[in-house]
């Protein structure tokens, strides 16, 4: 890999976005890049739009992602997924989760909800994958780990081994969160391959 | 083999206050500064506290410095302007053991109430400031500048940004350089700043300043990085480096400035000489700009460029190379999602009831701020740290709103400078009402202790401040201290408005723990009774993000998202909302 890889991270605050950028960051030095990993905090933590970047390569400069330079946008969130959309590459993958949470002047009434997102995006030529990472990781035993079952949707993506992105999720989760994760991460793997065969 | 780690800068420097044998840290939390304190705690070796605001965090390192042991001090943007008062001392002053300041600022204002520009602190007050520009720089910076504080005896300031501060990049790690406590001598003449030694310090600040602007000009800090060809010269600093490099990669020259006061003047002309053209890329204000200008060079800078908001390589490539990247969008409404109080937030009732009371509310500086987004939408105005407390007082004196307003404050904040404001109302005379809300801890910046929790920084039991004891002791009327449970609607409405009757001044402490915190339990979502649900939406008023309305119209809950607060069962007269 020559050229520098960018992840761009979406969601909503609380949703586990900071974690699934350290895996991936993690994966990165593993696999014997330079990464640099850059994450919000403070106010916007508190249930707003979140957005964290991973760069990768074989020397990163900026920490950050601008518009029309990320090579796959990870959501947990498919308004979020939407909203990052002009920070695609073009030949980009959007890997969302299909998890809808209304922001404040939805729930006011302020506002509507956009429907049909994810095929608005597809009908763009842009390659989407998407599962209920939600529901995956409701399943592996915790909805906390959404955040690895959407890495396990993606991981063919990111030019990591399988065996790689699983050690960083070992070393980064903590260590009673193991098994849940464990189960999550081959849940989003499972989910993707059956994206294969359709 | 040295080891090498994925850090984020605020780790980082937290790393190089060990390394550098740096023994006391005292600090108040603020995004983007707080981990490097947190991950300060972390070494034993390290004495590490949270301070009641950064003016006493300030000084107590300023006096752990003079009594001869390596100190720190770390604080955002706007934290500077509290501790203001000692540092334009503690250049006069100087050091003993070296002293370092790290001060991070918030270019897009992520967290924040504005976007100053700590580099004139620097210039101001005239302290050396080192800018790293990612993680390395960080660690290596902090412990050069311990070395320099003690060469020049003088403090240092470490200017940091929020991308510097919250990026992850390879660091390596050394080992901790053990400093024994450095001898204390008696000097007056250097401490104690009366007008007669002051003046003799000001002589000796000036000397220190100029040993200083002679070590810049061959600083291995300042660094040239130089281009094929002479064409484009690039004067800069900090994270606005790396945006430039990304842009113009080897096609340009670059002045990368580690300090970035006092500057080098030669070695400015000279880089400036062997260019054709002059850009000085740098976030927020002009400070190396106008420095440049001054010295008679042309350049390119804020003609082309913003002083607002953060930068990017985009931004540059698109302002400085009228390059724009090909982008897809959709062509539809998106909504804004601003942040909003949590599921099960303590703040949020007492929002609802503020509104429903319709109150003027003089607000603050915390989680609580977001009580002024749609639909609560109840603040009036919010200034900066104890404001609320402080600005309600003049207000009430001046027109007299004392029966229709409040001012609303955090249980770390009032300890940080809403106290000040209180004692000033019981002094002269206000019949304003203050509430405190409560929440067991320092919310907005990640849960940090304070003195009314408890516990240490490095969670080590405390005494624990009694805000009702203290506002009795400033002169409150223990009648007037009251304390409910903000999530009680009905015994809040009922105190709030015998408080805002009553003829002196009032404190209503709203004291729940923050949802967030590890001991508070959650407890079983709550779901909607469809049959007993009218959709009247009064379930919407206290705008939780666990409750939206489904397409017939009633109301819904996300059970991944509530806590079990049970605030939303007070709002229904149907008995729809059930456990």
């Amino acid at each position: 890999m020559d050229s520098v890889k960018s992840i761009l991270i979406t969601g909503v605050g609380g949703q586990g976005t900071l974690l699934a950028a350290r895996i991936l960051g993690d994966a990165a030095i593993r696999s014997g890049y330079e990464a640099k990993v850059s994450e919000v905090h403070g106010m916007s933590q508190r249930g707003g739009s979140v957005v964290t970047y991973v760069r990768y390569g074989k020397s990163v400069v900026s920490p950050l992602i601008c518009e029309g330079e990320a090579d796959v946008i990870l959501s947990f969130e498919v308004l979020e997924a939407a909203r990052c959309l002009p920070y695609l590459k073009k030949g980009g993958v959007v890997v969302t989760s299909t998890q809808e949470i209304n922001p404040m002047p939805v729930i006011s009434g302020a506002a509507k909800y956009p429907g049909d997102l994810i095929n608005q995006m597809k009908a763009t030529g842009v390659r989407v994958i998407s599962a209920d990472a939600l529901s995956i990781a409701r399943a592996a035993g915790s909805i906390k780990a959404s955040n690895v079952a959407l890495i396990g949707l993606g991981a063919d993506l990111f030019g990591f081994s399988h065996d790689v992105l699983y050690e960083s999720i070992m070393s980064c989760v903590p260590e009673k969160a193991k098994a849940v994760n464990e189960a999550a991460f081959k849940g989003g793997l499972a989910a993707a391959s059956q994206r294969h065969n359709l | 083999m040295k080891t090498k780690r994925l850090m984020l800068g605020n780790e980082a420097v937290a790393r190089g206050l060990y390394e550098a044998g740096v023994r006391f840290v005292s600090s108040y939390p603020g995004t983007p500064s707080t981990e490097i304190t947190e991950y300060a705690a972390k070494y034993d070796e390290i004495y590490a506290e949270w301070a009641p605001n950064e003016k006493v965090a300030l000084e107590a390192a300023m006096g752990a410095a003079v009594g001869g042991a390596r100190a720190f001090c770390a604080m955002k943007h706007v934290g500077l302007n509290v501790a203001a008062d000692p540092l334009f001392v503690a250049s006069y002053t100087g050091i003993n053991a070296g002293l370092l300041i790290a001060v991070a600022d918030d270019p897009g204002m992520h967290s924040s109430q504005n976007e100053q520009d700590s580099r004139h602190y620097a210039r101001a007050a005239k302290i050396p400031m080192l800018e790293p520009s990612d993680s390395q720089e960080c660690l290596d910076f902090v412990k050069l500048a311990y070395d320099l504080s003690e060469k020049f005896d003088i403090p240092f300031i470490l200017r940091t940004s929020t991308r510097i501060a919250h990026s992850q990049s390879l660091t390596e790690l050394g080992e901790r350089e053990e400093k024994p406590i450095l001898p204390y001598e008696k000097n007056p003449a250097k401490y104690v700043m009366i007008p007669a030694n002051a003046r003799g310090r000001h002589v000796s600040l000036e000397e220190r300043l100029a040993a200083l602007r002679e070590y810049a000009e061959t600083s291995p800090v300042n660094k040239i990085e130089r281009a094929s060809d002479n064409k484009i010269g690039i004067i800069t600093a900090g994270v606005s480096y790396v945006y430039a490099k990304e842009c113009f990669g080897d096609t340009a020259s670059y002045l990368k400035l580690g300090l970035v006061n006092p500057l080098p003047e030669r070695l400015i002309r000279e880089f400036a000489a062997s260019v054709e053209r002059v850009i000085v890329i740098e976030e927020l204000d002009p400070v190396i700009e106008e420095q440049v200008r001054a010295m008679g060079i042309a350049c390119d800078g804020k003609n082309l460029l913003p002083v607002v908001g953060e930068y990017s390589s985009a931004l540059l490539a698109e302002r400085l190379l009228g390059k724009k990247p090909e982008t897809v969008r959709l062509d539809v409404q998106m909504p804004p999602r601003p942040p909003v109080l949590c599921p099960g937030c303590p703040h949020r009732g007492v929002y609802y009831i503020l509104k429903k009371l319709k109150l003027t509310v003089s607000g603050d500086i915390g989680c609580y701020t977001l009580g002024a987004v749609a639909p609560l939408a109840s603040i009036d105005t919010t200034f900066c740290m104890g404001a609320s407390v402080s600005s309600l007082h003049g207000r009430n004196i001046a027109i007299g709103d004392e029966k229709t307003s409040v001012a609303v404050i955090g249980d770390s904040t009032f300890v940080h400078s809403g106290i000040t404001g209180l004692i000033n109302m019981v002094y002269n005379g206000s019949k304003s009402t203050v509430l405190i809300l409560d929440n067991r801890i320092t919310g907005m910046t990640g849960h940090q202790q304070n003195p009314c929790t408890g516990l240490t920084l490095k969670e080590k039991p405390a005494p624990e401040l009694s805000l009702e004891r203290l506002c009795a002791a400033v002169g409150v009327d223990e009648e007037h201290i009251r304390v409910v449970d903000p999530n009680k609607l009905d015994e809040l409405e009922k105190t709030i408005k015998e408080e805002l009757d009553s003829p002196c001044v009032s404190v209503i402490i709203c004291r729940r723990p923050c949802a967030l915190l590890k001991y508070v339990a959650k407890k079983k979502p709550y779901s909607i009774d469809e049959n007993k649900c009218r959709a009247c939406r009064a379930c919407m008023r206290i705008a939780c993000p666990a409750i939206s309305v489904s397409e017939n119209g009633k109301a819904k809950i996300d059970d991944a998202l509530c806590t079990g607060c049970g605030l939303c069962t007070q709002m229904c007269r149907f008995d729809a909302i059930c456990e």
